[in-house]
């Protein structure tokens, strides 16, 4: 049954931020339908590994390979496609720290985003989806998240608070509904109950058709969305992965165990702090 | 009757005066305003560096001499002007979620507010139109049923004679005509002019629209008056567009536009300046608004080689207010220069002033701001800000602000920012499925959204909005 799931292939995986080596070599799958969980210390590069999944500029793939796998075989390069080519691929990133675009309403940039990403070949300035049709969609999505339709008239995350932002970025996967979504930690800056809701809201929104790999520091955003497996970053490397109860140990321990088990990554994880401490300087 | 003098300025001479003064219908007290500025004219040199409100302003290439009147219009078709497209078809774009149930702005039409009709211009009605090339009126036309009303609209040929007592006390003394070389020039040899003028009490629900056209090395020096009378409404839509592009004979616009809010008057005025790039553009403009008058003014400038343009208010009776927009995007190796001046005479006005500009390629915008309050104008309520978005490391902003305040009872404040956009913002939208060029788009209409929200007529704020969104490259 997975291996019939269209899945998002990471193999080998270096990634170097201004030639700083982040990722030294990252192996992960997840098929649609699955959660993936993805935790470890700060600074061991879970966000470096979304960002390189979609395609930012300065996160520079230096080896190994990221490709969607459809079910046929075919293999679709992400790495030889732009950022926006990736979305239109159904590839999501909900950022951990949302851009802000002052003059430009929530609803009027998702209007661009949800016709090009169902649309993969549109051309700018060929018809954008219509705004009735549009407006019905948002409303319907905005009522299941317990959103005030006014907020979609506000400007992208300008001013928004720290949950707000994240409800913003839930609001647009509901809409995109991509293939694939890294969360990055979407549960940070959301307080208890809008943390429940979002970890229902995402269970809901995901389905068994979205492959989700949620990076969290807690484990109430997996309540409702349990992983087929975590797994756990250190120093640039996925050195262990386990099921939902390695997510409660890492939450209710930490990293202890970890960095003794694994001695190379917590080196390699001492090396990356210093030097990210002498670009400091 | 010539007078060959060693004067390089062959074309505008006194003789040329003279050949306009007699085929025009203008009354001879008009004659006598071109004869004075004339005087002037004759005395000035070009203005210098060391002129404040030129020293940012490099009209070394620019030979006087090569340009003179054509005594007839190169070609009877009239450019398009950026509103032309959504004027003829009538097609509101009421395509932004900001539109459907959209509160009423402060600076919406009385109209509007009453909820007597629907937005002006809505349909692409117009109340009236003019149209002008290489400086000569082409065809113009006014509702019969504002006619009827006394609205008088059309060429200051036709109308200034016979209109004398409402246009005289105005024409030509609202501007300094003897400021500088162009403004007398202006004041000398303008053509194909207009005039406006509401009676007390008349409002015009729909636009009218004047557009001034030039062919490529064309000549305009066309002059636009609007008097309002007491209460009176109006919308006025003037626009300038066609002249050569860049390596091309270009063109010359020395105009002036004079502008009148009679008591609690309102007017909103916009000026769309589109030339193509190989354009000499000069223009003063200045507005007096009177007592508890209102006045929405928005400049929207997309073309020229160079402007210079002087933009004056002068909040002359208690309580007038006005609102005053700048939407300038430039390009290439455009160079614009705008030197405004908010003059509080009375007391208790307000001004706010928001001009707004986005660089792209190795373009130049100067923007020098005053607020003047005199010691009479108490309880002034004064504001100006700058906010400029570069789109390029080459281009080049000015923004200086100024002060000039002698009463003590006052609130003025300016600002003034200048930034770049954020390759973030760009990667952010980018992983939502918006294309570069998209991306850039976007955040360049965001930036332009302030002062789009203040400018009521949506044709514009569509217009601007869409002109400015085709000629924004990728933004790395
Ligand atoms: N754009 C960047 N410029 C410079 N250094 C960067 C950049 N992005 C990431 N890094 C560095 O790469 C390392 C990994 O960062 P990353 O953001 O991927 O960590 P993380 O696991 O997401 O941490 P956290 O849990 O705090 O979010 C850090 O040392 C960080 O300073
Ligand atoms: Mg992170």
């Amino acid at each position: 049954m997975p291996s019939a799931a269209e899945q998002l292939v990471i193999k080998g995986l270096h990634v170097s931020v201004e030639g700083q080596e982040i990722l030294k070599g990252v192996d992960l799958t997840i098929g649609r339908g699955e959660v993936h969980a993805l935790m470890g210390p700060n600074g061991s590069g879970k966000s470096t590994l979304g960002y390189a999944i979609m395609g930012h500029p300065s996160y520079e793939v230096t080896a190994g390979s990221i490709e969607i796998v459809d079910p046929s075989g075919a293999r679709h390069d992400v790495l030889a496609m732009e950022p926006d080519q990736r979305a239109r691929a159904g590839l999501f990133l909900a950022f951990q720290r949302p851009m802000s675009i002052p003059g430009v309403r929530l609803a009027d940039f998702l209007r661009h985003a949800v016709t090009n990403c169902r649309n993969p070949d549109r051309k700018e300035g060929q018809e954008l989806m219509p705004m009735r049709e549009f407006r019905n969609e948002l409303k319907a999505k905005m009522a299941e998240l317990s959103m005030d339709t006014e907020f979609a008239r506000r400007y992208v995350n300008d001013g928004f608070s720290g949950g707000e932002m994240k409800r913003a970025e839930i609001l647009q996967l509901a809409m995109l509904r991509p293939k694939f979504a890294v969360l990055d930690e979407t549960d940070s800056g959301l307080d208890a109950d809008a943390v429940r809701l979002a970890s229902e809201s995402i269970a809901r929104i995901g389905g068994a058709e979205m492959g989700i790999l949620i990076i969290t520091h807690h484990e109430q955003l997996l309540e409702h969305n349990i992983p087929l497996q975590t797994h756990v970053m250190l120093g640039g490397r996925i050195v262990e992965s386990g099921g939902p109860e390695l997510a409660r140990e890492l939450h209710k321990l930490g990293y202890e165990r970890i960095r003794a088990a694994y001695p190379d990554a917590a080196a390699a994880e001492k090396a990356m702090e210093e030097s990210a401490k002498a670009a400091a300087v | 009757m010539s007078t060959a003098t060693a004067s390089p300025r062959a074309a505008f001479d006194a003789a040329l005066l003279e050949r306009i003064i007699a085929s025009s219908s203008l009354p001879s007290w008009a004659s006598d305003v071109r004869r004075a500025a004339f005087d002037r004219f004759v005395s000035l040199g070009l203005p210098g560096r060391r002129d404040e409100s030129w020293m940012r302003t490099d009209v070394r290439l620019f030979k006087p001499q090569a340009w003179g009147p054509s005594a007839a219009p190169t070609s009877p078709t009239v450019p398009e002007g950026l509103l032309a497209p959504a004027i003829l078809s009538g097609d509101l774009a009421a395509d932004s979620y900001a539109d459907f149930d959209r509160a009423q702005a402060p600076f919406a039409s009385q109209h509007a507010a009453a909820g007597s009709a629907a937005a002006p211009g809505a349909g692409g009605k117009l109340a009236g139109r003019l149209a002008s090339v290489d400086g000569h009126v082409v065809r113009h036309e006014l509702d019969p049923a504002l006619a009827a009303k006394g609205v008088v609209f059309g060429p200051a040929d036709e109308l200034l004679a016979s209109h004398a007592d409402a246009l005289r006390p105005h024409w030509f003394r609202v501007i300094d005509t003897g400021c500088d070389w162009f403004a007398a020039a202006h004041a000398a040899f303008h053509s194909a002019s207009s005039v406006l003028y509401v009676p007390p009490g008349v409002r015009i629900a729909d636009p009218l629209h004047v557009i001034a056209g030039m062919s490529d090395g064309g000549v305009d020096t066309s002059h636009v008056l609007v008097v309002l009378g007491e209460g009176a409404e109006a919308t006025v839509l003037t626009e300038t567009a066609g002249g050569g592009a860049t390596g091309t004979a270009g063109g010359f616009h020395c105009g002036g536009t004079e502008i009148v809010v009679g008591k609690g008057a309102f007017l909103r005025m916009v000026n769309l300046q589109n030339w193509n790039t190989g354009v000499w553009h000069f223009a003063r403009q200045k507005a007096v608004v009177q007592a508890s008058g209102r006045l929405q003014w928005t400049l929207g400038a997309l073309g020229s080689r160079l402007s210079q343009v002087a933009q004056d208010v002068a909040l002359a009776g208690r309580g007038a207010s006005a609102q005053v927009n700048g939407v300038m995007f430039t390009e290439g190796r455009q160079h614009l220069v705008y030197n405004t001046l908010q003059h509080h005479e009375a007391p208790s006005c307000t001004s706010d002033l928001l001009y707004k500009g986005a660089l792209q390629g190795k373009s130049r915008l100067v923007w020098r701001g005053m607020i003047k309050v005199d010691k009479a104008a108490q309880k002034t309520d004064g504001y100006q800000r700058n906010d400029n978005l570069m789109l390029s490391t080459e281009a080049r902003a000015d923004s200086i602000p100024g002060l000039e305040i002698e009463a003590d009872d006052v609130r003025c404040t300016h600002g003034a920012t200048s930034g770049r956009v954020d390759a973030e913002q760009i990667f952010y939208a980018r992983a939502r499925g918006l294309s570069a060029e998209e991306a850039a788009r976007l955040v360049v209409a965001g930036f332009f959204q302030q002062v789009f929200d203040r400018i009521t007529i949506p044709q514009v704020r569509e217009a601007l909005a869409k002109a400015i969104g085709g000629r924004i490259h990728r933004i790395a």
